[in-house]
């Protein structure tokens, strides 16, 4: 079957150092496929190639059937691809509508002649037409109170949502989430989980997501694929994965078996590390 | 997220149109519109000397705010910006002596014009950062003023070359009180232009590329146009005030385009405020009046008993200038943010008093 999103044998190398070897999956449409993986795996890597920051040193890229190897970072809004970033990446010096708007850049059609005259060209009349989506966006992720703050002066949850909401605001088919729940507490972790399982079933995109989380991830991805040192090394739904002896000796640790007493029942790997 | 805003309690939008107005007040409007005005009646009532600084802060404010694009909005740096201004300079004027095209349309023609040159020496920005920048504008900064001492078909060469006097359908317009009016409706077109470019999606583009150039090429803004589009727009209001300043002085000599008066521009900004609108106005009038009310003072300071106790005779001119360097110094350390945000910060202690907390 078609792939909403193909990595064919992707490499990516930064002079000695291989970042990524020979890494090929497929995403499906409507799914929510994470990426696990130790630090250092390769997992930014593979989402700045389908973003366009790194052009792969070999191998292909395809979303929906279309070649997207070598496609300038800015093209690919228009075909549907939206990410968040691991490093808060928000523009810090605008307020939160203001951030959320530029997410609507490639929707707006007005230019810097057409912008500059406002009322005379229709542009205050777009302008107020996509502040209605923006809004809608701004009430599903709760972001009613700080509209008009500045990005910069928010705490950092609510930067990391401030961050989704203007990935949602591209309106991607393929929303790709690097880290979405970074250095959040419980609750905020669960909120972002929510989020983004309705941007899943709700807004209908398709989801890729990194996580270290092994909690939410099992919860909620459809797939999950594990990377270690820029190869994968297992691909399939969360059980299987969780269950591969390659995994479990690369990311989630052995079980010791000597310390382990065999009359009290081993509880289960805690995961969420 | 208290004090974010300065809206009064109980001021509700209650649409999306009233929430992008861009006054935040009804009162601040109406003030800024009064304003305006007053400062209609300004030639009737002020001295000719004070009616020329106004001019001039009129001008240059209209050329500072197109560097303010550049280095306030869209985050690089560009110390050629005087070079712009006297292309815009030459060229109304050449429009109009060589093919007799009504001064009226010179000016906007001759900011489309510098607006094209600016895009050329723009390009560099699509690669280059920071000081590399800084040094690739320095460039165009000479080149420019080499093409003006060369080209004498275009500049008259060592010749000041002669700018028709401003005519508005065949009325010709004479002296200072007339032509301020001319210089005002500029500040305000160019004011309110760049305005509306800032709270629309190219203007909103250019300063997600100052915050953030790796996330804003993933929003799908194409960063190589961008960073040119913005020396093209700062050329143009350069070439728009360069214009005016022409058909005001109505001679237009190789004179006063050098890099001193780019710093000038420069200083204009960081004092008035980096990506700041009005700041732009702010900074441009202290920069202006800053060395005139030095002036001021040397004189008053003349023959006066502290100059006869220190024996400073002469010394006095020195003593200016370096009045004027240490004020901007103190200036920067004291309100890096520039005028602009201590005008808001003024507003915010009047909002509130006497109850500041």
């Amino acid at each position: 079957m078609a792939h909403t999103l193909e990595v064919r044998g992707v490499s990516l190398r930064f002079g000695g150092v291989r970042a990524l070897t020979e890494v090929s999956f497929g995403v499906n449409e409507g799914e929510l496929f994470s990426i696990i993986g130790p630090n250092g795996a390769g997992k930014t890597s593979i989402v700045n190639c389908i973003s366009g920051r790194y052009k792969p040193t070999e191998g292909k890229l395809f979303y929906r059937g279309k070649d997207i190897t070598g496609l300038n970072p800015n093209a690919r809004p228009q075909l549907g691809i939206g990410r968040t970033f691991q490093n808060l990446a928000l523009f810090h010096h605008m307020s939160v509508l203001d951030n959320i708007m530029v997410g609507r850049h490639h929707l707006l059609k007005n230019n810097f002649i057409t912008g500059s005259l406002y009322w005379l060209t229709g542009a205050r009349r777009e302008e107020l037409e996509h502040r209605h989506k923006v809004e809608e966006i701004i009430d599903f992720l709760d972001l009613q109170s700080v509209r008009k703050a500045t990005a910069g002066t928010l705490p950092y949850g609510l930067r990391k949502r401030v961050e989704l909401a203007r990935a949602m605001a591209l309106e991607p088919q393929l929303i790709l989430l690097d880290e979405p729940m970074a250095g959040m507490n419980f609750e905020e972790k669960e909120d972002m989980a929510r989020y983004i399982v309705d941007l899943n079933e709700e807004f209908g995109m398709t989801v890729m997501m990194i996580e270290h989380d092994m909690g939410v991830v099992m919860d909620i991805s459809h797939r999950v694929m594990v990377l270690d040192f820029g190869r994968k090394i297992a691909e399939g739904d969360p059980a299987s994965v969780l269950a591969d002896p390659h995994v479990k000796r690369a990311y989630l640790g052995e079980e010791d078996e000597v310390l382990v007493d065999p009359d009290d029942k081993p509880a289960a790997p805690e995961c969420a590390a | 997220m208290a004090g974010q805003t300065l809206i009064p309690a109980g001021d509700f939008r209650t649409s999306y149109a009233a929430d992008t107005t861009v006054f935040p007040t009804t009162t601040s409007r109406n003030a800024m519109i009064l304003g305006i005005v007053l400062i209609c009646f300004a030639p009737h009532v002020v001295s000719a000397y004070v009616l020329s600084l106004l001019i001039q802060i009129g001008i240059f404010g209209i050329a500072a705010l197109g560097l303010n694009i550049v280095v306030g909005f869209t985050g690089q740096i560009s110390i050629g910006h005087a070079a712009f201004f006297g292309f815009g300079a030459f060229t109304s004027a050449y429009l109009s002596n060589r093919f007799g095209i009504p001064v009226f349309f010179c000016i906007p023609l001759a900011g489309v014009v510098t607006a094209a040159v600016g895009l050329i020496f723009g390009l560099p920005a699509a690669r280059l950062k920071g000081l590399y920048l800084a040094i690739a504008t320095l460039a165009a900064q000479y080149i420019l003023l080499d093409f003006f001492a060369r080209a004498e078909w275009f500049t008259g060469g060592s010749v000041p070359a002669s700018a028709e006097p401003f005519s508005i359908f065949g009325y010709m317009l004479r002296g200072d009180k007339q032509y301020f009016y001319v210089v005002l409706a500029y500040v305000v077109v160019c004011y309110l232009l760049v305005t509306n470019l800032i709270r629309s999606r190219d203007g909103r583009a250019l300063v997600a590329v100052r915050d953030h150039y790796l996330s804003a090429e993933i929003m799908g803004i194409n960063l190589t146009k961008y960073r040119t589009l913005s020396f093209g727009l700062a050329a143009f209001f350069a070439g728009v005030g360069g214009a005016l300043y022409a058909h005001y002085n109505q001679v237009v000599s190789n004179e006063g385009f050098g890099i001193d008066r780019s710093i000038i521009f420069l200083a204009m900004i960081i004092i008035g405020g980096l990506g700041s609108i009005m700041g732009t106005l702010m900074g441009t009038a202290f920069m202006v009046l800053l060395p005139e009310s030095m002036e001021w003072l040397s004189v008053a300071l003349r023959d006066s008993p502290i100059d006869q106790f220190l024996g400073l005779k002469n010394n006095i001119a020195f003593l200016r200038e370096m009045a004027i360097g240490v004020i901007i110094i103190v200036f920067l350390v004291f309100e890096p943010d520039g005028l602009a945000h201590r005008w808001r910060q003024i507003k915010a202690y009047w909002k509130l008093y006497p109850f500041s907390h």
